[in-house]
């Protein structure tokens, strides 16, 4: 089976593209690097390479979780299979 | 894989080991760069390392800036070295310095005589040097006899997922051997700033690295004229995938593996605590990281690259590694070592780590790195304010 998206740490709630892309209405499957489990998304929008995932669904002023650590804040809600990046995702630290 | 125990290397005067044999022609100021490149064109086996600074820099400012060139001069990549510089005192004080070392270091200074003069002068003293070096042979060397540094430049999220763990797994199975390591990057640890200060050895090292990280950041929210969105990430960084400084921080963390820092060292200075990993504060620029490390006398550097940065050094082999396909293949020449099949699940970090122990332990004896072939000799002064 290949490997469509790598989450880095079990309590991830996002998955990083490691194919050249991923098309909307894809069943995807996942793998978790930190305890080499599997799961599966459907994914909503075409996400390129290295770009991420949302697994769950977010509401504006959620945190999102890579690497186990919290990297930003929501700042545009977000559907489980959609694309997470600057348009929808800001720093905390400034 | 069992990892070699030696590497071939060039023992220096003062019991370090070189990875090269430079013989380097070292302008102490920006006009003294025709000079010293002048002479680096009349005798080969040499070369000269231009740079934009040297003069009426005070204080902290100038004690870095001599602190790098002397750092320069004394790296055991270096094998011999002309100094020269438009002033005797200045030119005289790295000279003087560069010579604890034991290796043969010779000054000349411009004022009074003129550049063809001493173009001349200093051209006799690079061709002794320039076939003394070429004589030197290299040895079998313990492993213990590297000093690695890294740094990762143009991240993107494969970066964290495959070349950055493959650099923390080569450290989590070098320092064990007595190898020293060495990461920077203080902007670039925004985010991951607390979790990284776990990772000192010691309270002693957390609270210093807390401190040095503390003072950037003030520094950083007192010269801001907004905020640093629009550098940190960078756009290439933000084409890879990387969203926030805090993702990007937690992906360049991976480089150090699990290993913990025994110290935390100003811009350029040597590491006096034996081997291990230390933390230096550093730009998260390529070139002046890479130009801090190798005067604080690191001699062979590992760079992850995502979207592919192309950096080389003047006296430090880079060792240049990528998780990314797509760079892998569009930028071939630039990558040493590609681990991209980490995507697709072909390969894992072990054997990623091993691949580049082994990659490392090439160029370390010899082979020429990509950014050597292609001609990348950057050194970039860190300047921390304006001259007088």
């Amino acid at each position: 089976m290949t490997t469509d998206i790598i989450i880095h740490d079990e309590k991830d709630n996002v998955g990083v593209v490691v194919i050249e892309k991923i098309t909307p209405n894809q069943d995807c499957s996942c793998w978790i690097m930190e305890n080499n489990g599997n799961v599966k998304i459907k994914s909503l929008n075409e996400i390129p390479l290295g770009h991420k995932i949302a697994m769950i669904d977010f509401k504006i002023g959620d945190t999102i979780i890579k690497y186990g650590h919290d990297i930003g804040k929501v700042v545009q809600d977000i559907k489980k299979g959609e694309h997470v990046h600057v348009h929808n995702v800001k720093t905390k630290k400034w | 894989m069992e990892i070699p125990k030696s590497f071939l290397g060039y023992k220096r005067e003062n019991g370090r080991v070189g990875t090269r044999n430079y013989v380097v022609i070292l302008p102490v100021d920006d006009i003294s760069n025709a000079c010293a490149e002048a002479v680096a064109n009349n005798i080969k086996g040499t070369f000269a390392i231009p740079h934009a600074y040297g003069r009426l820099q005070f204080g902290a400012d100038l004690e870095l800036f001599f602190d790098t060139m002397i750092g320069t001069g004394k790296n055991p990549n270096v094998a011999a070295c002309v100094v020269i510089g438009i002033e005797p005192k200045w030119t005289k004080k790295i000279v003087d310095a560069i010579k604890t070392t034991g290796k043969p270091v010779e000054g000349f200074s411009i004022e009074g005589a003129g550049d063809i003069k001493t173009i001349m002068e200093a051209s006799q003293k690079a061709q002794e040097f320039s076939q003394w070096a070429s004589e030197k042979q290299r040895e079998e060397c313990p492993l213990s006899d590297l000093w690695i540094s890294v740094k990762c430049g143009e991240s993107d999220t494969t970066s964290g997922m495959a070349a950055n763990p493959a650099v923390g797994n080569l450290m989590d199975k070098l320092e064990p051997l007595g190898v020293h390591l060495c990461f920077g990057e203080t902007s670039e640890l925004t985010g991951a700033e607390k979790v990284c200060a776990s990772r000192g050895a010691t309270p002693e090292a957390s609270k210093k690295f807390m401190k040095t990280w503390s003072d950037y950041n003030d520094f950083i929210l007192k010269e801001a004229t907004n905020d640093l969105s629009e550098s940190q990430p960078t756009a290439g960084n933000i084409a890879g995938g990387l969203t926030t400084i805090e993702e990007k921080a937690f992906g360049n963390f991976q480089k150090i593996g699990s290993r913990k820092f025994i110290d935390v060292l100003t811009p350029a200075e040597e590491p006096k605590k034996g081997p291990g990993l230390y933390f230096m504060d550093t730009s998260s620029a390529a070139g002046e990281c890479l130009t801090l490390q190798a005067a604080a006398g690191f001699n062979i550097h590992l760079f992850p690259t995502g979207q592919g940065n192309i950096i080389g050094n003047a006296i430090e082999p880079v060792v240049k590694l990528t998780g990314n396909p797509n760079t892998a293949v569009n930028m071939k020449e630039h990558i040493d070592l590609d681990v991209s099949k980490i995507l697709k699940g072909e390969m894992n970090m072990d054997q990623a780590g091993d691949e580049l122990i082994k990659t490392t332990i090439r160029a370390a004896n010899g082979r020429l790195t990509c950014a050597e072939v292609l001609g990348h000799k950057e050194f970039i002064m860190t300047k921390l304010f304006r001259s007088a």
